[in-house]
């Protein structure tokens, strides 16, 4: 570093006005980004990673102010630049990439257009040339046919595609530097991988310095040079990738690194401990008020899924709006489960494992019975319970022995019931308990049980954290002793230290009180943590099953292979394997 | 309820505008109430040797034609006018939050039906409806309140029926059916009480039309008759009058109905604010 860097960000103090008086965002972060060089910048979320980035590029929401440093970039300051300089700057020279794809495009424009509108905007193009350069860069991020997507718009893509459309925007006008805010967040594995491989091709060719936001450490690893760890609004730790991962020296890196799972690594690996938790002293609960269920000696069958098909309606353009035009053209179906079968014994936990839109979450919602199938049988504890429809499901006794853990612990709590009101809902109407102690009793344990400290147990949901509303959703769902407890991505919302200490309290419920689990997900690193044998899901048929290990390991199917390939790995690659790929 | 009125009071800090609109509402309220004992004469009692007379210290607001105190009438005609207003509107609410809740949740043919039949209401002009229902009826109070709450139906319908579909599949609907919670319960105590933010913007704005819409059609002789004190009658009486300068008879009962329906129209966001569990922190 002879001059001054190529991005500088010099103690840059951000804080925010709210109801509760000034919260300091940013404490003095310092960062620097090379020409051509990829930062990454990790931790997790609130710990003001975004903030930096918006303030490095004057995009700080009103309520925000920067109260001191500086951010200068090739040598001009940016923080107290005007705004009209800045949005000459946004687009030409500095780009950004934001973490949801379709809310960051705008939904009645075709996308080429919008590309043009970069292109004009910044004067890269006259009117006669931006069509073509616009549908050059389409074809540059490698979308097909590029001149037909060209006036297509934004609900017409997937995901995927929205966000190679956005880098295709924020490559347009050749910009020396991007920022790349969490690209990937609701992305599918192989499309991840697609996605960040595209973005390291494209910067690599243009020699562009990439600020990659992000908490999936391995992505940061597969794809950064320099790491800058923040916690709390804070840079405690910022290092070239394989020093990082070699000798973390701060302790909160060390917790990140630990709290990731690897390929290789088990659960008791995973030993961190979140801060909310270690201040409440309620790490390890190490009473079981729930009676222990006894093991029965010979594993038993309790659920057999036999030839399960849902077929969902689609609308076909060419339907007449005259209904008796239609009599000739049969109503299309799209099978989103497409006849599996496969049982599972008393005390086992199955991974079901697929990209998005592979049927997997239609599964689930069946067997927890909160869908009808189309055609199949889910026999339950030696009983069928899909001759009974999901609404008259409620009020049957199996409704107690099978339920779930949802995705998103937020979405999932009632905005309007405190914690204690959302975990005694089960034990209202299933158990009938009316006895208001009883109840309070009874939620106590089970918060206890859980690690879910109890002065929490009197807030709402947004007053708790991701990790405590995750405990809220696990307390919930085991108050009535379920057999079978269905978890939909439990963890994918949450953050990896969070998610580690949910894991193992999932593991350890699942020991203490004898449930079996069905594992939803589309990580294979978590589902091998809990699960002992593995379901692989593509296109609603089963492709694959196995034993964890297995099909980790040693997949058999070309897709299990690549969805194993695409998570990004962990290891510090060697200096020389950095060059073959730098090739 | 300590939580609630902490909550409160810090909407109440948050927004000035609120702050005025809530006194605004509290004397409107106090009149309403309290009208009859605090107007210092009766709104009722003629007086022919006083007729006509222009505002002054003892009639503030003048005299109309029978020489009535128009002050005490103003005052009065609180009570029955935002009687109207909150009863029609309260109506539509219960009705048209349980029918649009029950067409956004379960879909298919009650969301058809649901939805013709707003569609149906919203087809004719309002007012002229409004005319129609009062007319056929037959001309009295309760039947203006009918009319006010069916005409406003569709809003209700419509809002209801948007925010509860948008629901329906949230996690929390899931995990009530988990809990063994049947569709009706899931209905009362998940979904309904989570709309009930955009509901109160409707609600606070309905309010303004719906005593508007009273005093119009007392304005053109349908509803409250004479010699009631109503402040749409008021204006309709008092017209006559401008021509002839007697100006005091129809400004004051206007005055007071656009006070009412500001206050009102201002009052929404507030009430939004202290629904909504987000804001309690």
């Amino acid at each position: 570093m002879d001059k001054t860097p190529f991005l500088n960000v010099d103690e840059l103090s951000v804080e925010f006005r709210t109801r509760n008086g000034i919260v300091q965002a940013l404490e003095k972060v310092s960062l620097h980004v090379e020409k051509g060089e990829v930062l990454g910048v990790v931790g997790e979320s609130g710990s003001g990673k975004s903030v930096t980035a918006y303030t490095a590029i004057g995009l700080l929401d009103a309520a925000g102010e920067a109260s001191h440093g500086t951010v200068t970039f090739d040598g001009m300051p940016l923080t107290d630049a005007r705004e009209a300089d800045l949005r000459d700057l946004r687009g030409r020279e500095i780009s950004m990439i934001f973490q949801n794809p379709r809310a960051a495009l705008n939904p009645i424009r075709p996308v080429g257009k919008q590309i043009e509108d970069v292109l004009l905007r910044h004067v890269q193009a006259t009117r006669q040339t931006a069509r073509d350069k616009a549908v050059a860069m389409l074809k540059k991020v490698k979308i097909v046919e590029p001149e037909q997507r060209y006036w297509s718009y934004p609900f017409e893509l997937s995901g995927g595609m929205c966000q190679r459309v956005m880098i295709a925007i924020a490559l347009a006008c050749d910009p020396r530097l991007l920022i790349a805010d969490e690209p990937t967040t609701g992305l599918d594995v192989t499309t991840q991988k697609a996605t960040m491989d595209l973005i390291r091709e494209l910067t690599r060719e243009q020699n562009m310095s990439v600020v990659l936001i992000t908490h999936d450490l391995g992505m940061a690893a597969a794809y950064c040079d320099r790491l800058v760890v923040m916690q709390k609004g804070r840079v405690v730790e910022s290092a070239p990738v394989n020093d990082l991962f070699a000798a973390p020296q701060h302790p909160y890196t060390k917790k990140l690194i630990a709290a990731s799972p690897g390929p290789n690594s088990t659960l008791e690996e995973l030993t961190a401990v979140p801060d909310e938790m270690e201040t409440a002293n309620m790490a390890q609960p190490n009473v079981a008020p729930l009676p222990k269920r006894p093991k029965t000696a010979e594993p038993e069958k309790l659920l057999e899924v036999i030839d399960l098909v849902k077929e969902f309606p689609i609308k076909s353009d060419n339907v007449s709006l005259l209904p008796w035009r239609n009599n000739g053209q049969e109503e299309q179906a799209f099978r989103a489960v497409d006849g599996i079968s496969f049982s599972m014994m008393r005390g086992e936990s199955l991974g079901l494992v697929g990209e998005s839109g592979c049927g997997k979450s239609t599964t689930s919602n069946i067997i927890t019975r909160l869908m009808d199938p189309t055609s199949g049988d889910v026999i339950f504890d030696h009983r069928n319970i899909t001759t009974h429809s999901a609404a008259k499901f409620a009020r049957l006794p199996e409704r107690m022995k099978i339920q779930m853990v949802f995705q998103d612990p937020t979405e999932s709590l009632n905005p309007r019931y405190s914690a204690r009101q959302s975990i005694a809902q089960p034990l209202r109407h299933l158990k009938g308990l009316r006895n208001r102690k009883e109840i309070a009793t009874k939620v106590d344990a089970l918060a206890e049980l859980v690690g879910l400290p109890g002065n929490l147990l009197d807030r709402f949901p947004h007053q708790l954290s991701g990790g405590q509303k995750a405990r809220v959703g696990i307390a919930r769902s085991i108050a009535v002793d379920p057999l079978l407890l269905v978890l939909d991505e439990p963890t994918s919302a949450l953050d990896v230290s969070v998610q580690a200490v949910v894991l193992q309290l999932l593991d350890q419920l699942k020991r203490d009180l004898g449930m079996s689990y069905i594992f939803v997900s589309h990580d294979l690193n978590v589902v091998r943590l809990l699960c002992e044998r593995v379901i692989v899901m593509n296109r609603g048929k089963i492709i694959e099953t196995g034993t964890a290990d297995e099909v980790l390991n040693n997949p058999e199917e070309a897709y299990t292979k690549t969805l194993v390939e695409a998570i990004p790995h962990f290891e510090p690659r060697t200096e020389i394997e950095r060059q073959v790929s730098a090739l | 309820m300590t939580r609630f009125l902490k909550h409160f009071r810090y909407v109440m800090g948050e927004n000035p505008v609120t702050v005025f609109a809530f006194s605004l509402f509290t004397v409107i309220l106090f009149m309403g109430i309290f009208g009859h004992w605090i107007a210092p004469y009766d709104p009722l009692a003629t007086n022919t040797a006083m007729t006509l007379k222009p505002p002054s210290w003892s009639h503030p607001f003048g005299t109309d034609h029978l020489g009535r105190d128009v002050f005490s009438r103003v005052i009065v005609a609180t009570r029955l006018d935002l009687g109207i207003a909150v009863s029609a509107v309260a109506l539509s609410f219960l009705i048209g939050s349980a029918l649009g809740c029950s067409a956004g949740f379960w879909g298919g043919w009650p969301d058809r039906i649901i939805g013709r039949f707003s569609d149906t209401i919203m087809a004719f002009p309002l007012f002229v409806l409004a005319m129609g229902i009062v007319a056929a009826m037959g001309n009295s109070v309760e039947n203006i309140i009918y009319a006010t709450a069916i005409i406003n139906l569709p809003f209700y319908i419509r809002v209801s029926r948007t925010e509860a579909s948008v629901r329906r599949n949230a996690g929390y609907v899931n995990a009530a059916r988990l809990s063994g919670c049947t569709d009706g319960r899931i209905l009362a105590t998940q979904v309904f009480p989570n709309i009930l933010p955009p509901m109160m913007i409707q609600i606070s704005l309905n309010m303004g039309w719906a005593i508007l819409n009273a005093a119009g059609l007392s304005f053109i002789g349908l509803g409250v008759r004479p010699p009631d004190a109503e402040w749409g009658i008021m204006v309709a009486e008092g017209a006559t009058y401008i021509v002839s300068g007697e100006w005091w008879l129809a400004l004051f009962p206007g005055a007071a109905l656009m006070t009412a329906v500001f206050c009102f129209n201002l009052l929404g966001d507030g009430l939004r604010d202290l629904v909504d569990p987000l804001r309690r922190t």
